[in-house]
């Protein structure tokens, strides 16, 4: 068992890459995202983090440095936010479709315009597609046990692909919360050194890269769209064995007080706490109400979101990013396909809320389920809503 | 030696890196420059390459053409995928996961790769100064996309975007001088090359890679596709670029200029115009404004070739 403390969840993360022993860090700052950046050039300049860092001009070569020191066999991370992430996002679909496992953190920030520092996940909803695996953490435990997660899944050789843990800005980035720190022994004993099978090295010439014609570009996306289902089995593995070491074990989809509910709420990310809250107060009416918590959204974990989401009557799925004139939010498009093929399928009212840190309280969960009930009477499933706008 | 060298054609490693079998047009002087800089660098070398025509002939899966560890991520980052290639090499050998050994870092890009999309990550992997040598292939223009401008092509020539038309007769402004804005990084050394002049391409490519720290060469490299020329001029057009003072070899060592090869009388740049289809429609007028800036610029050099104290 690690000591429990008190920290910044931005310097958990910062304390995680540290643990992992990372080789090469490249990084650009932009709010929320800047107190990892910066606890990490502190470890390294004070030499207790034995890294690289280097100091990019931008994060479209953060990811650029990412993936070159990836491809000669050393870890490397890096880490931002919103218009960071859209910048370098034609790398970070570069870095998957090469098959290298950088980890970033995403400290999760609305998009311009207007400019917001503020909290949504518009960002990375916008690289949806990219090819990472993805994952949400709820709290500033979960941020520090996924970094070291991220690495041992993204470099097993089975899976050789990069990881995004998504944690919500200033909410959760620049929240004191009491963390429990793993030790390094137990780290190492997880965390094995990145050994790639194949490496830019001179004795071993390979070409990585190369231009791919018509005839065989399907196959090669085939192949990628293979490898990142194939990463779930090792995935499961990793959280698993991190639990058997460490007590905290995770899953794709967690429940809370689901038993028997007629009602689930959806959420991903920090606010699930907060539905959390909403859940004990509907319950202690005598309300037949759950929550599930989304932990993993790549690869998707549909038999897991079917088998919990299929008991209930209804899902009431709050999103927090917007697809303009499209579907509705993100989430719960997915959501509503992953249902589609079952021939008794509860009902998905969609509510997008909390965009730029709007606050979305106990009793917003309560009203969205109470509208959502309402339409549901009605007999069919309501359109999608942008919540708590002010008239 | 180092003098002998020079006439010594015989003494031209022959290690390929760059092997044959490329889809490169005929007469293309990127492809050799490549080829020469390959073979002055030796086996101990990673190459990042930059989207444009050399990666794209180099490599259509499942063939490709280099002997040597290779990887292209995308257009406009060569210089920070080198970046991290040499920081990833240097944190291993540090930690010891990688014996201890010399691996020169190459980054290739052609001009719109390096003084266009390029020119933040060059300048930021220069300014950081990572142990790299970036050698940008200047044909003139984005090659690979159809022909179309970039701000190294010259005053006048034609381009499918800066087309010889009715009222604007071409290529609108000067040529960028990517040259001198390495050099204002201040790094330990920077020089100009042209694959028309072997040997001399291939020292400097062996000067720059073993400097500690960045090394920038800018390499006229002729495309006979492009500058709608034989491709049997290859080789004179690149030695009339540099006998005529558009384009002059030389080297900028610790901040001093060293002009390769010395000219005492410049060659009417008519010369050189005149092997060109992108040049056809300048008219006398034109030329004389070219003339002069050339000379213009030729002497500038060669002030700061005395103001440096490079002679
Ligand atoms: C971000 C981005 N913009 C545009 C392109 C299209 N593109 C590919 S190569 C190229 C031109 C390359 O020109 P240059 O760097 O001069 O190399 P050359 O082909 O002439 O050798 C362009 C515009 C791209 N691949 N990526
Ligand atoms: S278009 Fe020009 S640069 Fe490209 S391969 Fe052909 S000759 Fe070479
Ligand atoms: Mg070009």
């Amino acid at each position: 068992m690690g000591k429990r403390v008190g920290m910044e969840v931005s310097i958990a993360a910062s304390e995680a890459v540290r643990l992992a022993n990372v080789d090469v860090i490249a990084a650009y700052p932009i709010t929320p995202q800047t107190h990892i950046v910066e606890h990490l050039s502190e470890f390294v300049n004070n030499g207790e983090l034995d890294a690289e860092f280097v100091p990019v001009e931008s994060e479209h070569s953060a990811m650029s440095v990412c993936t070159g020191c990836a491809a000669v066999g050393a870890r490397s991370f890096t880490c931002t936010s919103s218009q960071g992430l859209i910048l370098m996002s034609e790398i970070v679909y570069c870095t998957a479709a090469m098959r290298l496992p950088v980890v970033m953190v995403l400290a999760n920030r609305s998009l311009s315009n207007p400019i917001s520092i503020w909290n949504d996940h518009t960002d990375v909803m916008s690289i949806r597609d990219c090819g990472w695996i993805q994952y949400f953490a709820e709290n500033g435990q979960d941020v520090l046990d996924h970094v070291l997660i991220s690495y041992r899944v993204g470099e097993d050789r089975d899976v050789m692909l990069p990881v995004i843990v998504n944690m919500d800005g200033f909410s959760l980035s620049h929240v004191v919360e009491p963390v429990e720190l793993v030790d390094q022994e137990t780290v190492d004993k997880f965390l094995p050194p990145y050994k790639p099978s194949v490496v830019l090295d001179p004795t071993h010439p390979v070409t990585m890269g190369a231009i791919v014609l018509p005839s065989c570009y399907t196959e090669t996306k085939k192949a990628q769209d293979e490898a990142v289902k194939a990463s779930m089995p090792i995935i499961l593995k990793g959280w698993q064995e991190f639990g058997d070491l460490t007590g905290r074990y995770y899953h794709p989809i967690e429940e809370y007080r689901t038993e028997g509910a007629e009602v689930l709420l959806v959420t991903m990310g920090g606010i699930s706490e907060t539905a959390m809250w909403a859940v004990d107060q509907m319950r202690e009416k005598g309300r037949s109400v759950g929550l599930l918590k989304m932990r993993l959204w790549r690869p998707f974990p549909f038999e897991e979101f079917r088998k919990a989401a299929l008991k209930a009557r209804m899902l009431v799925v709050v999103d927090r990013a917007i697809s303009y004139g499209g579907p509705g939010g993100p989430v719960a498009s997915e959501l509503r396909s992953a249902l589609y093929n079952e021939p008794k399928r509860p009902i998905v009212a969609n509510f997008i809320a909390g965009l730029a840190s709007r606050d979305v309280a106990p009793f917003d969960f309560i009203e969205m389920v109470d509208r959502a009930e309402g339409a549901c009477k009605k007999g069919t499933e309501p359109e999608y809503e942008i919540y708590g706008v002010r008239e | 030696m180092e003098k002998l060298n020079v006439y010594a054609a015989k003494l031209v490693p022959k290690n390929e890196n760059f092997g044959q079998g490329h889809r490169a047009c005929q007469g293309c002087a990127e492809a050799l420059a490549v080829r020469l800089a390959g073979k002055a660098l030796g086996k101990s070398v990673i190459t990042v390459s930059a989207t444009g025509c050399m990666e794209v002939v180099s490599t259509p899966f499942p063939y490709t053409s280099w002997n040597v560890p290779w990887i292209h991520v995308a257009f406009e980052n060569a210089a920070a995928v080198a970046s991290g290639v040499e920081s990833g090499l240097k944190a291993l050998m540090r930690k010891g996961r990688m014996p201890q050994r010399k691996i020169f870092v190459l980054a290739l890009a052609g001009d719109g790769g390096t003084s266009d999309i390029g020119v933040q990550a060059i300048s930021g992997a220069l300014e950081r100064g990572h142990d790299f040598l970036y050698i940008c292939t200047d044909n003139e223009a984005y090659m690979n996309t159809g022909i179309q401008r970039s701000s190294a092509t010259p005053w006048g020539a034609s381009t499918t975007t800066s087309p010889a038309g009715k009222v604007i007769p071409g290529q609108a402004t000067w040529k960028k001088n990517m040259a001198a804005i390495a050099a204002a990084h201040d790094i330990p050394y920077v020089a100009t090359a042209c694959p028309s002049y072997p040997f001399d391409l291939m020292e400097k490519v062996k000067k720059g890679a073993r400097v500690h720290g960045p090394a920038y060469i800018h390499v006229l490299a002729v495309c006979p596709t492009g500058w709608r020329s034989a491709p049997d001029l290859s080789i004179r057009l690149g030695r009339l670029a540099v006998e005529t003072g558009i384009f002059p070899l030389y080297e900028v060592i610790d901040g001093k200029y060293k002009i390769s090869i010395d000219l005492p009388k410049l060659r009417p740049v008519e010369d050189y115009f005149r092997l060109q289809g992108r040049f056809r429609h300048l008219t006398k007028d034109m030329i004389e404004k070219i003339q002069e800036r050339v000379t213009r610029e030729y002497e500038k050099l060669k002030m700061q070739e005395r103001m440096t104290g490079g002679e």
